[in-house]
């Protein structure tokens, strides 16, 4: 019990050490492209897009308390709309913020039908629509490509009309473009996560009765979280089509909607950076496992099982109250 | 109206391995709460169990299946009574990705033992050949999947209806803390349970072989139809599943034939229509 | 003054062939602390959850204020003003102390949607939860996260969670289930006191004959789904068919 109150504590003085933390990885990023190679780069911006969708899935999952099995559906929205506008346009931020913005449309029209039921029966619906989205993605080639999905997508050079033209062709270019995006969107789900909203998805999160007796149209906030996390998942896979140049079905698969899941369970669950180092520690142990196996799902099965059972909080569970979602909330004067 | 009756018999068939898979997730979920994804990989493994028995060890087929029945429940007793057991009073979602995790686990695993390729036992002998339906050539093998198929049904629900067991069962899944009160050894029949599913899920995989193949990819293809099925039927609900299993089966057969691009969406949106106006299934009571 | 707060009409509520509130009318008016009581089964908390929007009735009509509120959702008589605790402790349990009364401070001044506002800057709905966690007591514990406090400080709580709406109409179900008599005497001493005070009109289910003859200005005795009788804490104790059914000789 008093270790609660500590923790409260730490993580008022924790304030400090984490922005030196923040500031000094912030750093590392810009230096990377000088001292890592292209792959390196490239690694890099999958971390980050990562981290993007696993962020959105936990603001939905660790936050608002409800798990969703079908993000995967908006992350596909996010890139086919891109590589589509991409393809029409050659514009990057058209194409990037088009295919997101799509994806808030999908995640509103179908939320509005998944968050009328909750638990199982809503992570049900949300299995059932990510996988019509994948049929979609699979079968109907004239609009998505089919199984061979959309090629030859441009990476686009970054437009801003009248103002600047700046060629992406580079990987260089485009790490730092990823980059500059991811660090904006964690920022604003930062903001949005110590705000009264933020507060209230985990007010929801612990107890929906509560919650409505406060006065509070709980479905309207759970809609709320939804589409939040269908735009980050958007955002997220509208940055993939210029990096690879091209759009294949698997984006909309159900196993990829476990990614973002294992990336946070392994980060920590209750915490707002954990997606985001689970992000990074995802890729990293894969990264190391695949040196000597070509059997790296059952390595990640194993983790996944070893985190469930005795390690539900992830990696930043083990660094003491420093990062976590409680912290002490001082009134401004 | 031949190629009707004929793919409606195809997809019969093709139901009952639905029924199998289908029957046991209903089960588990209706009396653990627990909503097992592990359970195609169960069904997967029971297939590859049934190939090393009948088809590289040459084992009697009855026999091939029993070890194979055998082989899968004791690794679900694995699974639940050293890892599930211990998440029960933990939120539902970490029991979800528990098994998820045992998907990962399993499905490389039968990679590892059994190699990438596709593995197809051949028929025993006296199911072999074809019996003239309609004209066309109906493979006995699948006249006795139906059979087999039924014949489980009748099965659980006489040991469900019936049996002293199946009572105990039953008066567990609808009130846990009241059986516990009455003197019922509540984690002892869930394991029970939790192996009764597996082991159907190990019959499907094994009745299957033959027909079916045996590939590391037939886990997530038969989970996600199996989810499909249990929301029609009402998760936990046995009849329920069963008519379920029919509908995806038949509609599956008549969908290859003449809507092969929408099937596939067409099923999902059907569970999705399901989960919106009757959540708890087409035949709930 | 509005002379009726609350009138219920003929409602009534099945759960089967079980009738848990058979044709239940009642009127309450506003500064009348009132306590319901009866054996366990009754229908009280059936009735709470139906006045308050927790479950809908098969007929009858709830009025507040003269309006309509027989269909409106909870979190809609939330904010016409009628708030309400639980018997099973209904708090946010992995939030501080203060975070819990700082929702329905913020609920109550429309604050929840906003998304890019920094929480520390909402100070209005700072100055309603410290008022409040001054008034239950709990200002130390703050910051103290709800699940590590005691089960009398969490039954503090609830009840300053419900009145943190500043609500007409407030509803306690069993406000001290589960207290040692030293907390229950500090509970009820609070409820006096916010009655006093505020214009809030407290309506408590309890158990215990001392608090609910030592508090309540009127008493209704439910059974079996019906009320059995409603008056003054003098005319209950004369009620010679509550003595039978309920009382006892005690009283």
């Amino acid at each position: 019990m008093a270790a609660d109150v500590m923790h409260a504590g730490a993580q008022a003085r924790g304030g400090a050490g984490g922005r030196v933390a923040v500031g000094a990885l912030v750093l590392a990023l810009m230096l990377l492209p000088l001292v890592g190679g292209r792959y390196a780069q490239y690694v890099a911006i999958q971390v980050a897009i990562l981290a993007l969708f696993a962020l959105g899935f936990n603001i939905l999952f660790g936050y608002s308390g409800l798990l969703s099995f079908g993000q995967a559906g908006f992350y596909a929205v996010g890139a086919y709309g891109c590589a589509k506008l991409l393809l029409l346009k050659p514009s990057l931020l058209f194409g990037v913020i088009g295919g997101t913005a799509l994806a808030g449309v999908a995640a509103l029209a179908l939320g509005v039908l998944c968050i009328r039921h909750t638990r199982i029966y809503f992570s049900m619906l949300t299995l059932a629509f990510g996988m019509m989205i994948f049929s979609l993605a699979l079968k109907w080639r004239d609009f998505t490509g089919g199984d061979d999905g959309l090629v030859g997508i441009p990476r686009a050079p970054l437009e801003i009309p009248w103002v600047l033209s700046i060629d992406m062709a580079s990987m260089g270019r485009y790490y730092y473009f990823v980059m500059a995006v991811a660090l904006l969107a964690i920022a604003v789900a930062y903001r949005l996560v110590r705000s009264p909203l933020g507060l209230t998805f985990q007010g929801i999160r612990d107890s929906e009765t509560r919650m409505a007796f406060t006065g509070v149209p709980v479905r309207r906030y759970r809609l709320i979280a939804f589409v939040v996390a269908g735009l980050y998942a958007g955002l997220a896979g509208a940055l993939l089509p210029a990096l690879e140049n091209t759009v294949t079905p698997p984006v909309a698969h159900w196993s990829t909607s476990a990614d973002p899941v294992l990336a946070t369970l392994m980060g920590g669950v209750q915490s707002f950076a954990g997606p985001i180092v689970g992000a990074f520690l995802f890729f990293m142990i894969k990264d190391i496992i695949v040196r000597f196996t070509e059997y790296w799902l059952i390595c990640l099965g194993v983790i996944v099982v070893v985190l469930v059972m005795g390690f539900r909080g992830g990696v930043l569970s083990l660094v003491e109250g420093r990062w976590r979602t409680r912290r002490r909330v001082e009134v401004e004067s | 109206m031949e190629t009707l009756v004929f793919q409606g018999l195809i997809g019969l068939s093709l139901a009952m391995y639905l029924w199998l898979i289908s029957a046991g997730l209903t089960i588990i979920f209706g009396v653990l709460g627990v909503i097992n994804f592990a359970h195609g990989s169960l069904f997967m493994l029971g297939a590859y169990f049934a190939f090393t028995f009948y088809g590289l060890l040459g084992w009697n087929f009855g026999l091939a299946i029993a070890g194979s029945l055998a082989g899968v429940a004791l690794v679900g007793w694995v699974m639940e009574r050293w890892f599930l057991r211990a998440l029960y009073g933990v939120d539902e979602a970490y029991q979800l990705l528990l098994t998820f995790g045992f998907v990962l686990i399993l499905d490389d695993a039968v990679k590892i033992v059994w190699g990438g390729l596709f593995r197809i036992p051949p028929i025993p002998a006296f199911l072999e050949g074809s019996w003239s339906v309609v004209g066309r050539p109906f493979p006995v093998y699948n006249a006795f999947i139906i059979a087999a198929g039924v014949a489980v049904g009748i099965v659980l629900w006489l040991g469900f209806e019936g049996t002293w067991w199946g009572k105990t069962v039953r008066a567990t899944a609808s009130d846990r803390e009241m059986a516990n009160a009455i003197g019922v050894n509540v984690p002892r029949v869930f394991s029970g349970v939790f192996m009764v599913g597996a082991m159907l899920a190990a019959l499907g995989g094994a009745l299957g072989t033959p027909v079916r193949v045996a590939s590391p990819g037939l886990g997530a293809a038969m989970i996600i139809q199996a989810f499909v099925i249990t929301v029609i039927g009402g998760l936990g609900n046995l009849k329920g599943a069963f008519v379920g299993s029919l509908i995806v089966g038949v509609l599956s057969a008549y969908g290859t034939l003449r809507f092969p691009e929408f099937e596939m969406f067409l099923i999902y949106l059907i569970m999705a229509v399901v989960l919106l106006v009757r959540p708890q299934g087409l035949f709930a009571r | 003054m509005i002379p009726v707060l609350l009138e219920a009409q003929a409602l009534r509520k099945t759960f089967g062939h079980l009738a848990a509130v058979d044709n239940v009318s009642l009127s309450l008016e506003p500064g009348v602390l009132t306590a319901i009581i009866g054996p366990n089964g009754a229908g009280k908390t059936t009735l709470i959850n139906l006045l308050t929007g927790l479950l809908l009735p098969d007929t009858g009509t709830v009025r507040f204020k003269a309006e309509d509120i027989s269909r409106l959702p909870a979190h809609a008589r939330v904010r016409r003003g009628i708030a309400r605790s639980f018997q099973i402790m209904t708090i946010f349990p992995s939030l501080t102390v203060q975070e819990n009364i700082l929702l329905p401070a913020l609920a109550r001044r429309g604050r929840n949607h906003r998304a890019f506002a920094r929480l520390e800057g909402e100070g209005e709905a700072f100055g309603d939860a410290q008022e409040i966690l001054g008034e239950i007591g709990l200002w130390e514990q703050r910051d103290v996260q709800v699940r590590a406090l005691s089960h009398g400080d969490q039954r503090r709580l609830e009840l300053g969670i419900a009145v943190a709406t500043r609500p007409e109409l407030c509803f306690l179900d069993e406000p001290s289930s589960g207290m040692n008599p030293i907390e229950r005497q500090a509970v009820l001493g609070l409820i006096r006191k916010l009655s006093a005070e505020r214009r809030t009109t407290f309506v408590i289910i309890e158990h215990d004959m001392d608090v609910v003859f030592s508090l309540s200005e009127r008493i209704v005795v439910m059974n079996r789904g019906q009320v059995l009788a409603d008056g003054t804490p003098a005319a209950i104790r004369e009620n010679r068919a509550v003595r039978e059914t309920y009382l006892g000789t005690e009283v």
